[in-house]
């Protein structure tokens, strides 16, 4: 994630097409998606967006995803407030002679074989964004035939999004 | 067993619930069955004769009522027709309910005959849109779409209809629910803020209000006055909110930006607060934004968020109705002036009075000469009575129409501001005149814009909708030839129709309107008395104008607002 990078995730209403509004929205603001990844929540009745945006104007780009009347809420995390989760998939050149090498290296990563050819091997590493770019730069020695990404999803983090009765009864308690 | 209804009864009924008392519209194949319902219901039906002319007559009904217009098209063409009305509607925020006809469900996606994906299509263009393909979902989509459209910030909202959800049977269980979590326009203002502004207001030297389109949607006008008189600040308006105060009172400077007056641009230039309501900062009014209001802090008021900060930052922003801010700014006001003494503003109003005398909209209509357009507006407006609705299609005569019409009350200025789409004027007058049958409606034209809409006056003169039509006629594309003189060496490239444009008067007849026509100075008078004195069928009056009149004042595109061209010759 470079510095123009920001992370936000967007709760909205599950219905058809929601994706849609969100990506022309963005094409015709002249905004960009960096990464995107959608998917169901604990509410079967709401879908969470998870997007790594360009910035700088994320002011603008929140205030424009709010107009979109199925928006629920839009979150901006800032570095180290949420929980951020990517999956790789990295097919690599695998000479016999230097497997083992290959495979002491993933297990540093907790990357798994799931799948081996005769000269290749695919591995699965999940975390943070950062390890598998660090995990992709190791096997660039070797030759890495293809690689694809999941978008990143998030939470944010427990102590960043506490319930609200909460909150409310330690300020009795004070 | 309750009443089974078509789907398209029930979309008749909840329209009926919405209490929409007349649809614009063009009839078609996939919403044939709607328009079967239709045959047996009170609302009345103005056939328009393109799609397109039937959404610009929603918008001009809704613009002159307040009310939400309505519109109907049939899928695939009727659909693609309607864009430009519905982009011009978004654009500059008018209530609008589209109901477009779609083919059946099982045919969605097989390039079916007159099948287009106009949900897609319309998704930029409208401020919400639906696909219905079930029955049930009609009578909720229906009370959304209306809510939609004319809460929050307005705009228009299409709601796409499957031809089998409209022949479809169903009971009717009464008007459908809202169930829209995410959408809470805010109403009222931050109590905080609005404090804030009223200290800034009371501090400032020199203020300048900024009213825009915002004012007029919100019906806010009556207390923008109460609120300017109460503080004494000069008003300056943008193209759409022209009306928000009259331009009798002395506080008015009339409007500013490109075609701007002098004072009223310069106002904003000098200012040291500018109170922005519900505008947004377009790029007509504020030419090169880096230039804009150097010296201001900004209160900026408006009901849709994303507008606050997106052209320029707000010292102070608002976010709230127009209507709801001004009586808090009211209140807050009172209990502060009833403490704290303004700032001692007489060199800021003698300012203001000098650039008056000094630069005053002018023109000189010779006895001999050709006529001059601004000539034509001003004996309109004097002749017309006070609450007639003015209504402008786009270019030179639309600008010339918003200096030199007299507005003395909103909602009486109806032309298309953001998208600037030509042929606006017939349609939108007629939609007008539909809403305020009692109200003088007059277009005034260019004979530009008047060719692309006017086949509309077939529909005025069947549905007897007594709508006056103006068009000056300059034998050009007036405004795209001024761009070429000032900034392309004369190169009138596509820009001349005086050979080939049409005999206006005889084409008035042949589309069944009353024909007049003026050559001289001295033919105006008696043609606008003459078309103000018919009432029963719509007139058509061809002004002969002079062909190389241009508007000015003028800020170059792009330009800074200090630098305003008085005449061709400031042109360095």
């Amino acid at each position: 994630m470079t510095a123009s990078h920001h992370l936000i995730t967007v709760t909205v209403e599950n219905k058809p097409g929601v994706l849609a509004r969100i990506s022309s929205m963005f094409a015709r603001r002249d905004f960009n998606i960096h990464s995107l990844a959608v998917g169901p929540t604990e509410d079967p009745t709401r879908s969470r967006v998870t997007m790594v945006v360009d910035g700088p104007d994320m002011e603008q780009i929140v205030k424009q995803l709010y107009k979109l009347i199925h928006t629920i809420k839009v979150t901006e995390h800032k570095v180290g407030e949420a929980v951020e989760r990517e999956l790789m998939l990295i097919r690599v050149n695998a000479d016999p002679k230097r497997r083992s090498e290959i495979l002491d290296t993933a297990a540093m990563f907790d990357a798994s074989a799931v799948d081996v050819g005769t000269g290749t091997i695919t591995f699965q590493v999940v975390g943070e964004p950062a390890r598998l770019s660090d995990f992709h730069e190791l096997m660039k020695t070797y030759g890495i035939v293809s690689l694809v990404k999941s978008g990143r999803i998030a939470l944010a983090k427990a102590s960043k999004d506490r319930p609200k009765k909460k909150r409310n009864e330690s300020k009795q308690r004070a | 067993m309750s009443e089974q209804l078509s789907g398209a009864v029930i979309l008749i009924r909840s329209l009926e619930h919405e209490n929409v008392d007349v649809i614009f519209g063009v009839p078609g194949g996939a919403i044939l069955k709607a328009y079967d319902a239709l045959y047996s219901s009170k609302i009345r039906h103005v056939l328009a004769r393109h799609e397109q002319g039937g959404g610009h007559m929603a918008s001009g009904y809704a613009h002159a009522s307040g009310r939400v217009g309505v519109t109907f098209a049939t899928s695939g063409p009727g659909a693609t027709n309607l864009i430009t009305a519905l982009a011009d509607a978004y654009m500059d925020s008018i209530p609008v309910v589209a109901i477009t006809g779609q083919v059946g469900s099982a045919s969605i996606g097989l390039d079916a005959f007159q099948e287009t994906h106009t949900w897609g299509i319309s998704m930029p263009v409208t401020k919400h849109n639906y696909l219905v393909t079930d029955i049930h979902e009609i009578p909720s989509t229906i009370r959304e779409a209306f809510h939609v459209a004319s809460t929050g910030r307005p705009g228009p909202v299409l709601v796409d209809i499957t031809k089998d959800a409209l022949a479809d049977s169903a009971e009717w269980r009464g008007p459908g629910a809202i169930d829209l979590p995410g959408y809470k326009p805010s109403v009222k203002g931050h109590p905080r803020q609005v404090k804030a502004a009223v200290e800034a207001i009371i501090r400032s030297e020199r203020p300048v209000v900024y009213a825009g389109g915002g004012v007029i949607r919100a019906g806010a006008s009556k207390s923008l006055l109460e609120f300017v008189e109460q503080h004494h600040l000069p008003v300056v308006t943008t193209l759409m909110g022209r009306g928000a105060t009259p331009d009798s009172h002395p506080l008015t400077l009339g409007m500013s930006g490109m075609h701007g007056n002098y004072t009223a641009t310069t106002a904003i230039q000098k200012s040291d607060l500018l109170i922005a309501i519900g505008a947004r900062f377009d790029d007509r009014v504020t030419g090169n934004p880096e230039f804009f209001a150097p010296h201001a802090t900004v209160i900026h008021v408006d009901v849709d968020p994303a507008e606050i900060g997106k052209i320029r930052r707000a010292d102070i922003p608002i976010v709230g109705d127009a209507h709801a801010v001004l009586k808090q700014l009211l209140e807050e006001s009172e209990a502060q002036l009833a403490r704290t003494a303004p700032q001692n503003r007489t060199s800021w109003f003698e300012t203001l009075k000098e650039w008056q005398a000094s630069f005053p909209l002018a023109y000189d209509q010779k006895p001999d000469g050709p006529i001059l357009q601004q000539f034509v507006i001003d004996e309109l407006s004097k002749r017309a009575p006070s609450d007639a609705i003015a209504v402008a299609g786009v270019g030179q005569h639309q600008m010339w129409a918003s200096q030199f019409w007299r507005f003395e009350q909103p909602n009486t200025w109806i032309n298309s501001g953001g998208l600037g789409t030509m042929g606006y004027a017939v349609p939108a007058a007629i939609g007008a005149k539909v809403a305020m049958p009692n109200r003088t409606v007059i277009a005034i034209d260019g004979d530009g814009s008047f060719q692309m809409t006017f086949q509309e006056l077939i529909t005025a003169a069947q549905e007897e909708i007594p709508v006056k039509i103006a068009v000056l006629n300059n034998g050009s594309l007036g405004m795209v030839k001024q761009w070429q003189k000032l900034f392309y060496n004369e190169r009138f490239s596509a820009t001349e129709m005086s050979f080939s444009n049409p005999n206006i008067p005889m084409l008035a007849e042949a589309l069944g309107c009353v024909g007049l026509r003026a050559e001289t100075p001295q033919e105006v008078i008696p043609t606008i008395e003459k078309a103000l004195a018919i009432t029963d069928r719509p007139v058509v009056m061809e002004f002969v104008c002079d062909p190389d009149e241009m508007v000015f004042p003028m800020i170059v595109a792009g330009g800074s607002n200090d630098e305003i061209l008085m005449r061709a010759e400031d042109l360095k």
